[in-house]
């Protein structure tokens, strides 16, 4: 009797562990955000501003923008390999700084983790990004 | 297009009565006053007045001789990007607003009968009746042409000599000419190629058409971006104020803390001879250490100087990423004696000193005698953000960008955030 409940206690947590490994995120979407936050702290936010909302005709706002909620792929792409400058556009207003790629310094659960952040934070809310998503692309973009 | 485009006065006097930066309030003795929400702090004696607001990204500015107005807009209003401002009554408030110009841009001044005018790739110049403040549109002509715009850093800002020379900044499309622009680790290229056609300040001829760089002179290099030049005609010499470097404490926290990353470069005011080098991107300048040093993407450790020691030496520093738009050196009789001669220098704001308090927003002073500070820098109008002291959240209201002075020696501030223009006056 005691051997089969550790059996069922081994199995339940191994059970657990399986879900977990194919979730999209870890921890699902609270923990993403968290994680999120760290990162967006540490690389992204002397550009992009403690509120998201960037700088005046430098930085774009991350705010209610489709850029963010939009194209989640487009999204991905930005943040791996960057921009020039001058590619966003939001009501004719033009941001200039380059965005630096992101490739070579993130890991493919940093930029889930960040832009599952910033899509649910400044006031946006939108689906998480999840390791794979981020993974494929930057397979596809090889 | 060139057909200037007479906005009806209706429109102005509805802006000025319903707009957002002014309403009207009761007043016991008068009736019905309007009441200024647009109010910046000066020092004792000093007034300013709303001219006009709602001009969207209003740059630089320049005053005709008859005290019209003329405001570069980085964004077309009503398909405009040049307005002029008309006060026909003398209560400092425009009461015509026109435009004229299709491009977008910072630079703007007047000089003996054109008005000059920029986009962020060219010149152009237009004649004036300054008596009448009347532009022939149909004038245009292009001065300068090809300039390199590569989006950071492409507003050209210009200032003209008694020679018939104009000089136009061209910014440097870049933080410090790393192989990879802002990416951590990145190395500073060395040589910066960059230095070939731009971080420099070119001189032109202000009546020859059509020049680029083959027919202009690199009058000084060294300098990432300069959107702040005047050229003092009680020295006759040119100065300029450069935008400092960012991203020391993100690329190198091991040499600068967040602080002091706020805090550094200095932003710098260069008194420049024809040839001067000021550094960039090799050299910034150390607030903590106060002096000129060897930037770490080219090996400095906020010690070594080494081909630092022979740039040319900034003449004031100030706060890091304050970013200075505009300097002007006051030629007026209107205001106090100490003010003659001196500059007044329009900052806009930082970005780059999050998390810490952003900071700037203010017009600052600094005296001068025979054309070098004679004393500390001090604030001159403040108040422009509206936020509370060391705030680290919340936007900026108003972003000062512009300086001109008026025919009565008057002083005009303008902003780029909502498209302010303040007149500050003295009165004993």
């Amino acid at each position: 009797m005691k051997r089969i409940g550790l059996i069922i206690i081994v199995l339940v947590i191994a059970s657990a562990f399986v879900t977990q490994q194919t979730k999209p995120q870890p921890g699902g979407l609270k923990a993403a955000v968290t994680r999120g936050k760290a990162v967006y702290e540490a690389t992204c936010l002397a550009c992009h501003q403690p509120d998201g909302l960037g700088v005046q005709s430098m930085n774009p706002p991350l705010s209610k923008t489709k850029w963010v909620l939009g194209d989640k792929k487009a999204l991905i792409k930005i943040v791996l390999k960057g921009l020039q400058g001058g590619e966003i556009d939001i009501d004719g207003d033009k941001f200039h700084n380059p965005m630096p790629p992101q490739e070579s310094t993130l890991s493919d659960q940093e930029i889930a983790d960040v832009l599952t952040y910033i899509r649910n934070s400044f006031g946006n809310k939108a689906s998480l990004v999840a390791v794979g998503e981020v993974k494929a692309m930057r397979a596809q973009l090889k | 297009m060139k057909k200037v485009l007479i906005l009806a006065c209706t429109v102005v006097f509805a802006a000025a009565a319903f707009g957002s930066d002014s309403t009207r309030v009761k007043s016991s003795s008068t009736g019905t006053v309007k009441r200024d929400e647009a109010p910046i702090t000066l020092p004792k004696g000093f007034k300013s007045v709303v001219v006009a607001s709602g001009l969207g990204k209003a740059r630089h500015l320049t005053v005709a001789a008859n005290g019209d107005i003329f405001v570069k807009l980085e964004k077309l209003k009503d398909g405009k990007g040049i307005i002029k401002l008309h006060d026909a009554n003398g209560d400092g408030k425009a009461d015509e607003i026109t435009g004229f110009g299709n491009y977008t841009g910072t630079g703007i001044a007047i000089k003996n009968g054109y008005l000059y005018a920029s986009n962020d790739n060219d010149v152009f110049r237009y004649k004036i009746d300054e008596k009448t403040g009347k532009v022939d549109t149909a004038s245009e002509q292009k001065i300068v042409t090809g300039l390199l715009a590569q989006n950071q850093h492409n507003t050209k800002s210009l200032t003209l000599d008694n020679a018939g020379n104009i000089y136009v900044n061209i910014g440097a499309p870049s933080n410090c000419c790393q192989v990879q622009d802002r990416v951590k680790g990145s190395p500073g290229q060395d040589p910066c190629p960059i230095l070939e056609k731009a971080g420099g300040i070119w001189q032109f001829k202000a009546d020859k058409l059509n020049q680029s760089y083959a027919e202009g002179v690199r009058y000084a290099t060294g300098l990432r971006n300069v959107v702040g030049l005047d050229w003092n005609t009680e020295v006759n010499q040119l100065y300029c104020m450069q935008h400092g470097r960012d991203q020391l404490f993100q690329f190198f926290p091991e040499l600068f803390n967040q602080k002091q990353g706020a805090e550094n470069p200095a932003e710098e005011m260069f008194r420049l001879t024809k040839g001067a080098d000021c550094g960039w991107p090799y050299c910034y300048y150390d607030n903590d250490k106060q002096q000129k040093l060897l930037c770490p993407e080219y090996g400095g450790d906020r010690q070594k100087v080494d081909r630092c020691a022979d740039k040319t030496k900034s003449i004031v520093q100030f706060p890091g990423h304050l970013a200075p738009n505009a300097l002007l050196f006051y030629t007026g009789n209107q205001f106090p004696a100490k003010y003659k001669n001196g500059a007044f220098i329009a900052f806009h704001g930082s970005w780059n000193r999050a998390p810490e308090p952003q900071a700037g927003f203010f017009v600052v002073f600094v005296p001068f005698k025979d054309g070098m500070p004679s004393g500390k820098w001090e604030v001159f109008a403040d108040g422009f953000s509206q936020l509370p002291k060391d705030a680290t959240t919340g936007r900026a209201k108003y972003r000062p960008t512009g300086l001109a002075q008026g025919p009565d020696g008057s002083l005009y501030v303008s902003d780029d955030n909502n498209g302010t223009i303040w007149k500050v006056s003295y009165s004993k």
